[in-house]
């Protein structure tokens, strides 16, 4: 630089020499440390991703909280009486140093006190959470129709008899065995307003791989979309019908030429109330046959 | 060439040429195993790492910087976090933040030990990165934790990966730990905790105006031996409170990267060094003038 450009024998000279140099060594530093920044803010997004398996402790924050909130203490996995919870090591693929449990290995016992709330010295596990029937550590899901017993027409029950909150959470719902004819499918069925997550269904499911597990709430959980009303529900709350039944259009069945079903009209067809079908078995009678559905070429 | 520390075995006997190097792995080897007692035996004394921990039921601890990364994020600590932070502080405060780096960290043993193999197998050369590196990397993280909503240096902090590991369960932790071993035996000497961890950048800056300190109150009878340049893990402290009498410096090291590990105190065969309050900083007489020219005692 000195052989380029002599420097001048003036006072500034030194001095701007000292200011680029200082804007250098910032720049440097920005850079490299820069860098570094970068590359741990994408691993901090990977590290976002937790695995729909690995669960977190009762009270636990929204994951994208968690991560900010816990300091990694390890003080929840101190005081869990049932030593379920762990601190994720380098390895695991959650965040390094924070608590989770597997359910299948060890799901939580939902302690009255919940002591691991107690324990956290960030909000990370929401001290709000007194009841431990409020926790939400996620939501199970009889995932596999296929392989549960339940549904094979055998009786398991054995997600339904561990779960601490049985007849609430898991239901078993009865069906019809169409496969025997005249036995039921009991059917272990989650209810997410009362499922805490706590994963004892998955750790006793009998199978070599658990049919029912737990997993995310958002993961589990499907939604209605906004609009959505539940005439039955609807009907329940206001008490009665919410449809004057008198004006519904009974739109015609299309059924196959010559085929008829008693019971059903077509408005259409014949402005006359419909008779009351003939007495014996439905279909050894004859009733009214539909008609084409007008516009169609019928109507005659 | 005599062995560093030679001289002040053989004025003082080699007991009291280590007494703080002893009292220092004592201190740090005693609060890994307190820590260590819980999990191995079932006796609880002390639960936790060193992120927070709860001592005998009544006793929280909290680390300011992984606070400090939570607070950015924008999220509180509980009470008791707040009551350790308060004591954490406190402390730190009065007996010089790095200490925390000397006395406790887990860390400082590895990087201890990759100094002194350096200096046994003679490595020579070491790239430079400026001593302040840290600081940078420290600003890094905490707006990194503001940015990206995870207390970002606890993915990879080695400090926390050791401690909690030997605790819980160290996994896959120790290639950390060792790359660090390795980058201060080969690639830099004292590069860890000399000049990019950000844990000891913060206990610094909490140890900035720390009464207690290193001092050289006899620098007069200073040999040039520059036994405690050698151990010093930042020898850059030693030089303004050892060589600064004609610059109008006082005695004291006032510099915060000072760790206050006391091993000048021992390698020193004249006792130039002591422990000290940063108070008992008497300036040396000078003319004016040369008062006036004297640099900072940073």
């Amino acid at each position: 630089m000195a052989k380029t450009s002599p420097t001048p024998p003036s006072a500034a000279a030194p001095k701007a020499a000292a200011r680029r140099q200082f804007f250098f060594d910032a720049a440097k530093m920005a850079c490299g440390v820069g860098m570094l920044g970068l590359g741990l803010g994408l691993y901090a997004k990977q590290a976002k991703a937790l695995p729909p398996l690995a669960l977190r402790p009762p009270g636990a924050r929204a994951e994208k909280d968690f991560l900010g909130a816990c300091i990694r203490c390890g003080l929840c996995v101190r005081d869990c009486p049932y030593g379920i919870l762990e601190l994720a090591r380098p390895e695991t693929p959650v965040a390094t140093g924070t608590p989770y449990f597997t359910a299948r290995t060890g799901p939580c016992e939902m302690c009255d006190d919940i002591p691991c709330v107690k324990a956290c010295p960030t909000g990370a596990l929401d001290h709000g959470l007194t009841d431990i029937n409020k926790a939400r550590m996620g939501l199970a899901a009889l995932i596999d129709h296929e392989t549960c017993l339940n549904f094979l027409g055998l009786r398991c029950d054995v997600c339904y008899r561990v779960c601490p909150v049985i007849d609430k959470a898991i239901t078993l719902e009865l069906l019809p065995n169409t496969r025997t004819g005249r036995h039921a499918l009991f059917l272990p069925t989650v209810h997410s307003d009362h499922c805490t997550g706590c994963g004892k269904c998955e750790k006793s499911c009998v199978l070599e791989e658990a049919a029912i597990k737990v997993y995310p709430v958002k993961l589990a959980k499907g939604k209605l979309g906004e609009h959505y009303r539940l005439g039955w529900e609807e009907q329940k709350k206001a008490g009665h019908s919410l449809l004057d039944e008198k004006n519904i259009v009974d739109l015609p069945d299309r059924l196959p030429e010559g085929v008829t079903l008693p019971g059903h009209h077509d408005p259409g067809a014949t402005a006359l109330p419909v008779p009351a079908p003939p007495p014996g078995m439905p279909g050894s009678v004859a009733g009214p046959v539909p008609s084409t559905p007008p516009g169609l070429g019928g109507g005659r | 060439m005599k062995p560093v520390g030679a001289d002040a075995v053989g004025e003082k006997g080699w007991l009291a040429a280590h007494k703080w190097l002893l009292l220092r792995r004592s201190s740090q080897l005693g609060i890994l195993g307190l820590f260590l007692l819980g999990p191995l035996t079932g006796i609880w004394v002390v639960k936790g790492n060193l992120s927070y921990s709860y001592t005998l039921g009544f006793l929280p601890l909290t680390d300011p910087y992984v606070v400090l990364q939570s607070l950015a994020t924008g999220h509180l600590p509980e009470k008791l976090g707040w009551i350790g932070l308060g004591l954490v502080v406190a402390f730190y405060f009065l007996v010089g933040g790095r200490a925390y780096c000397s006395w406790v960290c887990p860390v400082n043993l590895v990087t201890d030990a990759a100094a002194r193999l350096r200096q046994k197998l003679g490595i020579k050369g070491s790239i430079h990165i400026a001593r302040r590196t840290r600081y940078w990397i420290l600003a890094m993280t905490l707006v990194g934790s503001a940015l990206t909503g995870v207390v970002l240096w606890e993915l990879i902090n080695p400090v926390s990966m050791l401690h909690r590991g030997l605790i819980f369960g160290l996994g896959t932790a120790w290639t950390i730990v060792l790359a660090v071993f390795l980058f201060d035996l080969f690639v830099m000497s004292r590069g860890w905790c000399g000049h990019l961890c950000p844990v000891g950048a913060a206990y610094s800056l909490l140890g900035r105006w720390s009464p207690l300190r290193v001092a050289a109150p006899r620098r007069a009878a200073c040999n040039d031996c520059m036994d405690c340049f050698e151990v010093c893990p930042e020898p850059q402290v030693i030089r303004p409170a050892l060589k600064g009498a004609d610059k109008g410096l006082g005695p004291v090291i006032l510099a915060a990267n000072c760790t206050n590990c006391g091993r000048c105190v021992d390698v020193c065969g004249k006792d130039v060094f002591r422990f000290d309050l940063r108070f008992n900083n008497p300036l040396p007489e000078l003319p004016p003038d040369a008062r006036a020219a004297a640099p900072g005692n940073k």
